[in-house]
């Protein structure tokens, strides 16, 4: 994630040339015994938790020895802070120290700059600092260009009453921290508290560096494996559909995690925006109606079918889901029928077992809304598709009406994979493989494939049956678009020939590990 | 008269020779944007769709006696060198549509910009449209739809979110409620042309009587507009709907702007700063039409 681990920053700190707390991360009660051993002397044991005030929530505790260490580590790992379960301790020397001050490089959206923060008086919070005590705080806009320098900083500390010699010291941390801030284009980067011994010396005690999502494909180094602010640790099904994010750049599909370990009847629903906007307008109607979400999805930025489908089945293997509400702001620019075709794939295949109302308003409704509602007509439940003269209120006020008027059935197995083609007839698609069974094509009357494939890359063969236009090479370089209208009108109107398969590497395993397959 | 664009805006596509690129420049010009010229380094000489090509953006000021906008087309990473190239040659208007442009670029852009003074929107913005004279951007998707969804009239609109532009223009419009702008000040933290600036315009602009937001959490933008309330520099009725009240404080929803931290850029803070400032805030988008129309006191 693009929040960097407490000892992540506190090697890029010290690599600047800022002094740290001798120290490092343990995963198990032994591995904190023997680090502390090692470091000799009182340690202090903090959990590594994404949450603010970890000392007030006993996250931060100290010891005098390596088996008191054990002890706190032991009582630490697998507490869970925000659904989260605590898997590593850092353990560190205790340092003494004479005064805690606050130092801070952060983006100011006003100025469209970068802005340094100091504060005489360290530890909280910096707002909670700066209410209280706003003498003991100032600010001084960098230029992004010339950056911070050591005299600049010190005059910043003389400012909020630091001795100058202390003054001095601090002033040159900061332009390492700025140096820190821009190597790794952080979004914010702050030192709090550092502690100032008895011998003058600064030591930053904690840091919070949060890299830009948007910059993490400049610094592989960094190792960040899921460039999400997600407010906490990456999720198993987070990882899932970041990776089926992270190297198809057609649209964009966000997805993170609000709730889990919910069962049914508790109004907790699957929810599946488009734009960022028009998903929180959505997910606060949804508020309005006495629901909420499992999760924030958005698929938006003009999408291929494929990966809305994929989206839609992450979102399907949230278990204990009252309900699919899907909704952006229901004007959108992008043609809306290429998400219902992945909607209705991802549907058939589940099979969906609850109510679902999608708001698919925007370029191509009318055809967006008979496929998804048309298409999916031999479900158990009701899918409903609104346009954008439907409101996202009385979308949420119809969804609230299914769901009460719902009987959960056993489910289905899902229909996932057809039976092995008599006479197959495949080709390779950007990211997956499409295979017609033309034993069943010679049965189709229709042929609807050929005239409902977007890019028109098909055509019907001297033999009546549907074949490529192009060669299939161009096929899988994109010719195409994964519109997977030959599968999903091929399913509805056709013999039911055509099938497109689209991996999501590593949810079968999890779906089996939650009882889902 | 409308803000940033008109039916006389001069406008260069940087990135022309693009897939998105050209296709963008396509549906601008049917809509009738006047598009004089498209650059892509080495492509000098060429036509696209019978726009002429040129190496710089300097070239093509000089071949057509100015330009007063420029839109970028190019993929996030490539989006601060042409931005710099478009500000260096004093075009007062830059369109940065791409998503996902490092902030630093931002930032650096920034500092260019104020620097020649000159204006960016965005970036990760749909643009602006100014209705029946121009569009900078993709606006509307379609050109038929642009023209079917937004209705001229004197209601200027607002927005961090792109999608929630063309439904405050559909809605509005379909209200039998006409618009003079729209502009999408893009999704991202830092952005060039931010809410109060984009209100201040509307502010001076005699074609516009009121002023439709769609704020979201997480930054400063909403609560700057109640500043110009309430100093009195904007007197203009502005009507509002903020979104994200179902959001978590910590966490980014798509958007890189939208993120609550450290209590700043609440829901609650946003509605309770515009309302403190005599503006009027929906609690639900569709009731925005109906407010509007008060507020124009119809």
């Amino acid at each position: 994630m693009a929040r960097l681990a407490e000892s992540h920053g506190k090697q890029l700190l010290a690599a600047a040339g800022i002094a740290v707390p001798r120290g490092g991360v343990a995963r198990s009660a032994d591995e904190a015994r023997s680090l502390a051993a090692g470091l000799g002397g009182a340690v202090v044991v903090k959990a590594q938790a994404q949450t603010t005030s970890r000392a007030g929530q006993g996250l931060i505790a100290f010891a005098d020895d390596a088996a008191g260490a054990a002890a706190l580590a032991t009582g630490l790992l697998g507490r869970t802070v925000a659904n989260f379960p605590i898997t590593e301790v850092l353990v560190e020397e205790r340092l003494a120290f004479v005064a805690e001050r606050y130092a801070g490089l952060i983006l100011d959206d006003r100025r469209r700059c970068p802005v340094l923060l100091v504060a005489s008086r360290g530890g909280s919070g910096l707002e909670e600092i700066a209410r209280e005590h706003p003498e003991s705080v100032a600010e001084l806009p960098v230029d992004v260009v010339d950056g911070v320098t050591a005299g600049a900083a010190a005059e910043l500390w003389a400012r909020v009453g630091v001795a100058a010699a202390e003054a001095a010291r601090l002033g040159e941390t900061c332009a390492r921290l700025w140096q820190v801030a821009r190597s790794v284009e952080a979004r914010s980067a702050e030192i709090n508290p550092i502690a100032v011994r008895a011998d003058g010396s600064p030591v930053a005690l904690d840091c919070r560096i949060t890299v830009d999502d948007a910059a993490v494909f400049r610094h592989a180094d960094l190792g960040i494996d899921v460039a999400r602010e997600l407010g906490h640790p990456p999720t198993a099904l987070e990882r899932i559909a970041w990776e089926v994010e992270r190297d198809d750049y057609r649209g964009t599909f966000y997805f993170l995690q609000m709730r889990d370990g919910f069962d049914r009847g508790e109004r907790v629903v699957a929810f599946h925006g488009a734009g960022g906007g028009g998903s929180m307008m959505a997910m606060d109607a949804l508020q309005r109606a006495g629901f909420s979400v499992a999760n924030f999805c958005d698929t938006s930025g003009n999408p291929p079918a494929s990966k809305v489908y994929r989206a839609a089945r992450v979102l399907l293997s949230q278990p204990g889901v009252d309900g699919y509400f899907g909704s952006g702001s229901g004007v959108a620019s992008q043609e809306q029928f290429h998400s219902a075709r992945g909607l209705v794939k991802a549907f058939l295949e589940e099979p969906l077992a609850v109510p679902a109302v999608v708001r698919l308003g925007g370029n191509g409704e009318e055809k967006a809304i008979e496929i998804l509602q048309g298409f999916t007509k031999g479900l158990s439940v009701p899918v409903e598709c609104y346009g954008k003269d439907t409101p996202v209120d009385a979308c949420a006020a119809r969804f609230a009406e299914l769901v009460a008027a719902h009987r959960p059935a056993p489910t289905d197995a899902p229909r996932r994979t057809p039976a092995p083609a008599a006479r197959p007839y495949a080709f390779r698609s950007p990211t997956g493989e499409i295979t017609y069974d033309h034993a069943v094509c010679a049965r189709c009357a229709s042929k609807a494939c050929v005239a409902a494939c977007v890019p028109q890359i098909l055509k019907v063969s001297d033999d009546g049956l549907p074949v490529l236009a192009v060669t299939p090479e161009e096929a899988a370089r994109g010719r195409c678009t994964e519109c997977l209208a030959c599968e999903v009108d091929c399913r509805a109107l056709g013999a039911g020939g055509g099938h497109v398969a689209l991996a999501v590497p590593g949810l079968d395993e999890y779906r089996r590990g939650r009882g889902l397959e | 008269m409308a803000i940033l664009v008109n039916e006389h805006s001069r406008v260069v596509v940087q990135g022309i020779t693009g897939r998105e690129g050209r296709a963008r420049a396509k549906l601008m010009r049917d809509y009738g944007t006047r598009v004089v010229a498209g650059c892509t380094p080495g492509r000098a000489g060429d036509a696209v769709d019978g726009v002429p090509v040129y190496d710089t953006v300097a070239d093509a000021a000089a071949a057509h006696g100015g330009l007063d906008a420029s839109v970028i087309f190019v993929p996030a990473p490539h989006v601060k060198a042409a931005a710099l190239e478009a500000i260096a040659a004093g075009v007062p208007l830059v369109v940065l549509v791409g998503d996902r442009v490092p902030v630093w670029d931002v930032m650096e852009v920034a500092r260019a910009a104020a620097a020649r003074g000159v204006d960016f929107l965005g970036p990760n913005t749909l643009g602006c449209l100014s209705v029946g004279k121009g569009v900078l951007g993709m606006i509307g998707g379609r050109a038929a739809s642009a023209r079917e969804w937004f209705k001229p009239g004197r209601v200027g609109v607002a927005s961090r979110s792109g999608g929630m532009t063309s439904s405050t223009g559909y809605y509005l419009s379909k209200a039998g409620i006409g618009l003079s702008s729209l502009v999408h000040v893009g999704g991202d933290s830092i952005v060039g042309l931010p809410l109060p600036d984009v209100v201040r315009r509307f502010q001076a602009d005699a074609d516009t009587e009121c002023i439709a937001l769609f704020g979201e959490i997480g930054g400063s933008q909403e609560e700057r507009v109640a500043e110009l309330l309430r100093t009195g520099e904007v007197t203009k009725p502005v009507v509002a709907y903020i979104g994200g009240r179902a959001a978590t404080s910590g966490v980014r929803f798509s958007h890189a702007g939208a993120i609550v931290e450290g209590g700043r850029g609440t829901h609650e803070g946003k509605v309770a700063a515009l309302r403190g400032a005599g503006a009027v805030v929906v609690e639900r988008f569709d009731e925005l039409p109906a407010a509007v129309a008060a507020a124009l006191g119809r």
